[in-house]
């Protein structure tokens, strides 16, 4: 039995624009187990990335929970003192962002900027932590890791720069790794060794990784569980298997049917008809149903309950609200 | 799905699902049902967008009423008040010597007798000044000439600042180049130095009796605009260019060059419109400029010829009786004031509103 | 420039040879040429779908420029429908060759109704002799897009993504092309607008015939739309060929790596799945490596590498590879 590690509890977090409230999460709850690798995965708009920022509480000004729970190793940190939460930050949970470039400091060197993180949560100082540098910019696989240490950013390439911020991620061990779309700026093979290094990373220093990305192909190599997210609530979760073979859901068995497959090949793509949600306006029952090809008239009023559809599997989804009682019906009747 | 119906009361009592559903709902949603939701929100320009904005704005606000009600009182002025700004006063046809000086709302000796007498006195609403001329009214007057010269300045800097930047910046590369040194070397002269060289020369050279409306503004006033015309433009010009690389950047200009538009369509339909927000922002904010300037200039003598009253020449003039007659600095220091507040704050108003990078 | 290149009639596009330099300044006085597309020849029939793919800076989008004449080629013949393309006859090809862009944001003016950003072409061209005629085509237009027609009074701002890259798409087929360039039409949208879009490319090219030059980076699009695809690595085509040859067959050690790292939805496929990882990282083109450019990160990289730059040549059907080694 796997010790949970982060267990998140109907989170809603709320943006105030000028325009209204924008309601980026609405009831998100999962639970990561230590060691193994989440995928949160959804597109734009779907609240996947509001959700990992609010984790780490480093949401925009105007942003804030409005109510759940994140309950790290039992305790509930978004209750936690701004000071609590510098300490909580980098040492127990840390972050890569998508796009290296603009996430290293330009003015500052990769040895400064990496030494920065060492020190401030390890005793380490001075040459101890340049030590610890050069050692974490190897394991990242970034050759002649003595020279970058003093090259800045603009001299590195874009998969250099992402293992840099891995580096930098890392350097305190942190037993969670949010990685929010890490290789969604880089080209495909540059992205296919980064996620082999985090994978290798993973295996050495058993932390856990929350993936949260848009690309279902990255979501199959990497993860053990997923979560698929739409219009700020959870449409499904369960294992790669449950999700690729056997969804339950409207939702994500669309996006299945959206991407090419080499096998059907010359056959049409079925797309998911409509417009993606928007959330200044989201609808009173299901937020999937007006996209949704087999909408009932119940997804309309009600949004539908969380159910395990058997074995750790669980969907939202009134169709198989709809399956149970039928299947409760058939049993019924045969008795 | 009708057996579903009547078999409703027949449901086990251990269903986890044992909430009162009523299954009539599990029919399939009509699209109208679906799309009720959709609601396109109202369509809007991008300039109703701004104007929505900006009258939200209380400081902004504030600044138009402010300038309404200076432009009002400066059409209305006139009309109402007898007394023009050159006048000297007089009672019944006698100069008043005693009318000098006054401070606000008094009435001479000569006046007294005379309103004694059954006569009617217009009140001096701001006293009068040394030479026995209503105050108020060539306060008004003096701020009717201010405000044109800053926004006639204003507009000249406008025009030869955006054909000059919209040059510069569409073509780029050489043509660029050699406009952008020009604009290095103009940046570089002493504006104040030649305002005065130049009005020195136009005294000497210009013969503006001719020209009535040249006389009366003097050879000051011309060489300000002159000056303005040739050295002012450049600060405008940089900023159009630099919006304009920006914009050229965008896709859509390269959309229209595959379209096959020409580059005067292009200026004209795609750039110059993208950057009409930052140029009316600019100009905005260039007219207290001009204003100053231009009181500054009067300030040091080398403004309006008298009689003609400009903000600044009347603060000039007071400069002399400053501790017993006060109340001749302060109206036109609070007119200069009030002017430049409400347009800096209009200005700041006009770039929150429209500043496309602002935008959240 | 070969003055003496003939074209096949058969083809809508040929490129022969294409050249596409950048002068940088590198250091005070010193200019280098950039060598964004280096000898770049392909050729595409009427109403056929090439796909053009390669990995950031490999300049596939410079390609797709520079033969539709956003830049003037630096060396090189473009020849369409068999008539060279030139600074004098673009003017009028302009009909005939158009492009959708990638960025849905940028490439829509912000202060212009979608009816104007449709029809500016049909007014640069001046393809209507009435309001009215103007009005029926851009209708006309957005239905075959799947636009609302109340719709065209609108400004961009106010549209999605997918939406934006629709109105595009209208835009691009005012004139009634018969060549459109797609510079990552679909990188920038969401998986499921993007099978929409995707689709749409289909249908109209069954309905109108048209052909594409397909460029993205993203494989498993590329394959699903393209009758033919060519992969571009530096500057310089590696590999061109069928697209499903090309994904069942894999010759120039390129293109196999760069198929062995597309990411599968499919968990099991992904683990049974034996990944080339590349070693290095791609080389500045400023700093091309001598010989064949992919050399630095190749396993079968050998002394002739170094020393010549390979030229593709045909493997059979229409296969072509620029490698010594396979």
């Amino acid at each position: 039995m796997s010790e949970n590690i982060l267990s998140v509890k109907d989170l809603h977090t709320s943006f105030t624009t000028d325009k209204g409230e924008v309601k980026a999460v609405n009831g998100v709850s999962f639970n990561l187990d230590k060691g193994k690798i989440l995928g949160i995965v959804g597109e734009s708009g779907s609240g996947k990335s509001v959700t990992a920022y609010s984790i780490m509480q480093i949401l925009e000004s105007n942003g804030r929970i409005s109510s759940g729970e994140v309950l790290y190793k039992g305790e509930d940190i978004t209750k936690y003192s701004e000071k609590q939460m510098h300490q909580f930050r980098g040492k127990c949970c840390s972050i890569i962002f998508q796009d290296p470039m603009t996430s290293l400091n330009p003015v500052f060197t990769v040895g400064n900027q990496l030494r920065e993180a060492i020190e401030l949560h390890t005793s380490r100082r001075g040459k101890d932590a340049e030590g610890r540098a050069v050692e974490m910019l190897e394991m990242v696989g970034v050759n002649e890791p003595r020279k970058r240490i003093k090259q800045y950013p603009f001299e590195l390439s874009g998969g250099m720069r992402q293992r840099v911020m891995i580096a930098m991620a890392l350097a305190c061990e942190p037993d969670i790794l949010i990685a929010d779309e890490p290789t969604t700026a880089l080209d495909v093979t540059i992205q296919a060794q980064i996620l082999e290094l985090m994978q290798e990373l993973q295996k050495k220093m058993g932390m856990a990784i929350i993936m949260v990305t848009h690309d279902l192909g990255v979501i199959a190599d990497m993860c053990d569980e997923i979560i698929v997210m739409y219009g700020g609530r959870v449409c499904e979760r369960g294992t790669a298997d449950d999700i690729f073979y056997r969804p339950c859901h409207e939702y994500t068995k669309g996006l299945l049917n959206s991407i090419p497959d080499v096998k059907k090949i010359g056959e049409k793509l079925k797309p998911i008809p409509g417009t993606p949600i928007n959330l200044l306006n989201m609808p009173k029952g299901c937020a999937f149903c007006p996209r949704c090809e087999s909408a009932m008239k119940i997804c309309l009023d009600e949004q539908p309950p969380e159910m395990q559809v058997p074995d750790g599997h669980y969907a939202s989804c009134w169709l198989n609200v709809k399956k149970a009682k039928e299947a409760e019906k058939g049993a019924v009747q045969h008795e | 799905m009708d057996k579903l119906n009547n078999n409703m009361d027949q449901m086990p009592k251990k269903s986890p699902l044992s909430m009162q559903i009523d299954l009539q709902k599990f029919e399939k949603a009509t699209d109208e049902e679906k799309h009720q939701q959709e609601v396109m929100s109202e369509s809007s320009s991008f300039f109703r967008d701004g104007m929505k904005k900006l009258k939200k704005n209380p400081l902004a606000v504030g600044s138009i009423i402010v300038l309404i009600a200076i432009v009002l009182m400066i059409i209305i002025t006139p009309h109402v008040v007898p007394y023009s700004y050159s006048q000297i006063i007089t009672v019944d046809g006698k100069r008043d010597k005693t009318a000098a000086n006054m401070a606000p709302l008094k009435h001479s000796d000569l006046e007294k007798e005379y309103i004694k007498d059954g006569g009617k006195v217009f009140p001096h609403l701001m006293g009068t000044d040394e030479l026995g001329r209503d105050y108020f009214v060539r306060v008004v007057y003096g701020t009717k000439i201010s405000l044109t010269v800053g926004i006639f300045a204003s507009v000249l800097v406008l025009l030869i600042g955006v054909i000059y930047g919209s040059i510069s910046g569409y073509f780029g590369g050489k043509v660029d180049m050699v406009m952008m040194r020009i604009v290095d070397i103009i940046y570089s002269l002493p504006d104040l130095l030649m305002i005065i060289l130049l009005s020195v020369v136009l005294n000497v050279v210009l013969d503006v009796t001719k020209v009535s409306f040249l006389q009366k503004l003097g050879t000051n006033m011309i060489s300000l605009f002159i000056v303005f015309g040739l050295l002012y433009w450049v600060s405008m010009a940089r900023l159009v260019r630099g919006q304009i690389l920006t914009i050229k950047e965008n896709e859509y200009v390269l959309a229209a060059q595959v379209s096959g538009a020409k580059p005067g369509r292009i200026i004209r339909k795609h750039i110059l419109p993208n950057c009409v927000s930052v140029i009316i922002i600019s100009a905005a904010l260039e007219i207290p400029s001009a204003i100053f300037t231009e009181s500054f200039l009067s300030f040091i003598g080398l403004g309006v010829k008298s009689p003609m009253p400009s903000l600044g020449s009347l603060a000039n003039n007071a400069r002399a009786g400053l501790t017993t007659y006060s109340y001749k600095l302060v109206f036109p220091a609070i007119m200069i004031a009030l002017i430049t507040l409400a347009f800096n704050l209009l200005g700041d108003g006009l770039r929150d509103a429209f500043d496309p990078k602002l935008r959240r | 420039m070969n003055k003496d290149y003939v074209p096949n009639k058969d083809n809508l596009v040929e490129v022969s040879n294409l050249k596409q330099y950048f002068p940088i300044k590198v250091g005070m006085l010193k200019k280098v040429p950039l060598k964004a597309v280096d000898g770049v020849s392909f050729a595409i029939k009427p109403g056929e779908t090439l796909g053009l793919v390669g990995e950031s800076g490999c300049g596939k989008t410079t390609a797709g420029r520079s033969l539709i004449r956003l830049y003037t080629p630096t060396d090189g013949d473009v020849f369409f429908n068999g008539e060279r393309v030139s600074e004098k006859n673009i003017g009028y090809m302009r009909k005939d060759m158009q492009m959708v862009f990638q960025d849905p944001y940028s490439s829509l003016n912000p202060r212009m109704t979608v009816e104007d950003i449709i029809g500016e072409p049909l007014d640069v061209h001046k393809m209507y002799h009435s309001k009215g005629e103007r009005r029926d085509r851009i209708l006309e237009l957005m239905e075959l897009v799947g636009l609302n027609a109340e719709h065209a009074t609108r400004y961009a701002h106010e549209f999605s993504g997918g939406q934006r890259q629709r109105i595009g798409i209208a835009r691009a087929l005012a004139t009634k092309p018969k060549f459109i360039v797609c510079d990552e039409a679909v990188s920038a949208l969401d998986v499921s607008i993007q099978a929409q879009v995707i689709n749409m490319f289909d249908e109209l090219q069954k309905k109108l015939g048209v052909a594409y030059l397909f460029i993205a980076h993203d494989l498993l699009v590329v394959h699903h739309i393209s009758d033919r695809i060519a992969v571009m690595y530096l500057g310089r085509i590696v590999e061109i060929s069928d697209a499903d040859e090309l994904n069942a067959n894999p010759i120039h050690p390129y293109t196999q790596s760069l198929l062995s790292a597309v990411p599968y939805p499919d968990p099991k496929k992904a683990k049974e799945r034996h990944r080339i990882i590349l070693k290095g990282d791609v080389p500045s083109p400023l700093h091309m490596p001598t010989g064949c450019a992919f050399r630095t990160r190749c396993r079968y990289a050998t002394e002739q590498c170094a020393q010549e730059c390979p030229q593709l040549t045909d493997r059979g059907d229409g296969h072509q590879v620029a490698c010594w080694n396979k």
